[in-house]
């Protein structure tokens, strides 16, 4: 053998011959690097050259629905009302469908943009307002915008990445949210650190654990329903979550007896093969697997309760959408006569009166117990 | 056979009927119901799962429970842990008969 070590000499420091080290790593957004993947366009066509043909419908989400009884698929009464503020964030997670982050300081929803969401809450009858983004709270209009929804009885979420609460001037938050009853739906992708540093950047679970802590002591997550804390987890890699309500109960007890932070209900989303994400899949080459997976794991049971279906999503420039995914894939929500819907004018008939527009990262919805801004669809 | 392992084999698992159906049926019934949420969560029992897959180093077992692991909300840290419970029992079952051999020590030696 003479020198010929018998052993490896890297060592666990040390990534050996294919196996690139899994350490975190910032990512910046796709616009930012001059990425292709940047457009819309051409995420739409990277998944649709992947061959699916040996699948079950060809995966071709259309023919999914059909083949179960929906011949297109009918939207249900508004019932919330999901406004995205805008792409700004302090953050840049790995997994962003909306390739966020803080270079995106153009893309906000301005004053008179809100003020017309409002008139068209009002003329739709949505009982809920879900704020997304990037991170909403940026938005400069994000306080008008509550104290006129909480005056007009709704009830309001805001969807806040946790980290947003330790920055200077939104540390009084947790208290002003708390006296308005605005239900928080925070991300926290894992209940340990690794695998939401690897998701979202190194020192996100210290911070977020931080922030629970402050949400806890201005009386979140304790059961009282006008102070709801809701986390979302997403997997941080190519797989499925499981049973949504078996990992709230580890969750609940592992957060508490660890870190002393106690939450009111766990949602499990399935990743969108979508920008960053559809990103991270190309590189690490899951994107066909991904993809396989989702379409052999496809529940028609989940249909019915597709959040595209009782919500509308307006973008921070006023376009009406189907859903947050389809507005990052630009595909808007389209009237029976080929025009667009606009929160300006647009008519709550005539749109009640549309398809959902589809499309082959639907089946990131269906997949397993399904998936919808309000987590798992079937338990 | 051009190789003993292929990967593809793990989703053909099910094709094992083929020569008794009614015993593979009995397996995966015991089987569904072993690793059904029960005293032990499914996330607990996907890591003993994994922890045994690699005592018998079965590819097939380590890469199915890899995934269940992941999927059921376990970190690599928590696979690591329980991967290391198998391989200290592995290296203490040999160590603990070095009793043995430290009788026949003393019994033969002055």
């Amino acid at each position: 053998m003479g020198d010929v070590p018998l052993l490896p000499t890297w060592g666990p420091d040390v990534a050996g011959p294919g196996l690139p080290a899994a350490s975190p790593r910032a990512v910046r957004s796709l616009r930012s690097r001059g990425s292709e993947l940047a457009s819309a366009e051409t995420q739409i066509e990277t998944v649709s050259r992947v061959d699916l043909s040996a699948m079950p419908y060809a995966g071709s989400f259309e023919r999914a629905l059909r083949e179960n009884g929906w011949a297109r698929l009918e939207p249900a009464p508004i019932e919330i009302f999901q406004i995205n503020l805008g792409k700004l964030c302090n953050m840049s997670c790995r997994h962003c469908h909306v390739d966020a982050g803080p270079d995106r300081s153009d893309e906000v929803m301005d004053p008179a943009t809100v003020e017309a969401c409002l008139a068209a809450i009002d003329r739709c009858g949505a009982h809920t307002v879900d704020l997304t983004g990037g991170a909403p709270e940026l938005n400069p209009s994000f306080r008008t915008l509550v104290d006129a929804l909480v005056s007009r009885g709704k009830h309001v979420i805001d969807r806040c990445n946790l980290t947003i609460l330790l920055t200077a001037s939104h540390r009084d938050l947790p208290e002003w949210f708390a006296k308005r009853g605005v239900e928080l739906v925070c991300s926290l992708p894992h209940n340990r650190r690794r695998n939401t540093d690897i998701q979202r950047g190194d020192g996100t679970f210290e911070k977020s654990i931080t922030a629970l802590r402050l949400l806890n002591a201005a009386g979140y997550g304790k059961g009282d329903p006008g102070r709801r804390l809701t986390l979302v987890t997403n997997p941080a890699g190519a797989f499925l979550p499981a049973n949504q309500a078996a990992m709230e109960r580890e969750w609940k007890e592992s957060l508490e007896r660890e870190h002393g932070v106690t939450f009111d209900r766990l949602l499990a989303l399935n990743n969108m093969p979508i920008s960053r994400y559809l990103e991270w899949l190309e590189e690490t080459g899951n994107l066909k697997r991904y993809m396989e997976l989702l379409v052999t794991s496809f529940n028609a049971g989940t249909i019915a309760g597709l959040m595209c279906r009782n919500t509308i999503s307006v973008s921070w420039d006023g376009r009406i959408f189907d859903c947050d995914f389809n507005q990052m894939l630009e595909l808007p929500a389209v009237a029976s006569d080929g025009s667009g819907f606009h929160v300006w004018d647009f008519d709550p008939a005539v749109l009640a009166a549309r398809p959902v527009v589809v499309g082959r990262h639907c089946f990131g919805c269906t997949a397993g117990a399904g998936s919808s801004c309000g987590g798992a669809i079937e338990s | 056979m051009d190789t003993y392992y292929k990967p593809e084999h793990l989703s053909h698992f099910a094709s094992i009927a083929e020569g008794n159906k009614a015993l593979a049926e009995k397996f995966f019934s015991y089987y569904g119901a072993v690793f059904a949420d029960g005293a032990l969560s499914v996330r607990e029992k996907a890591l003993i799962a994994l922890a045994v897959a690699h005592t018998v180093q079965c590819p097939y077992c380590i890469d199915a429970y890899s995934q269940e692991c992941l999927k059921n909300g376990s970190d690599l840290e928590q696979m690591t842990e329980a991967l290391h419970v198998a391989v200290a029992i592995r290296g203490g079952a040999s160590l603990v008969h070095g009793v043995q051999m430290l009788e026949h020590v003393k019994k033969s030696s002055m």
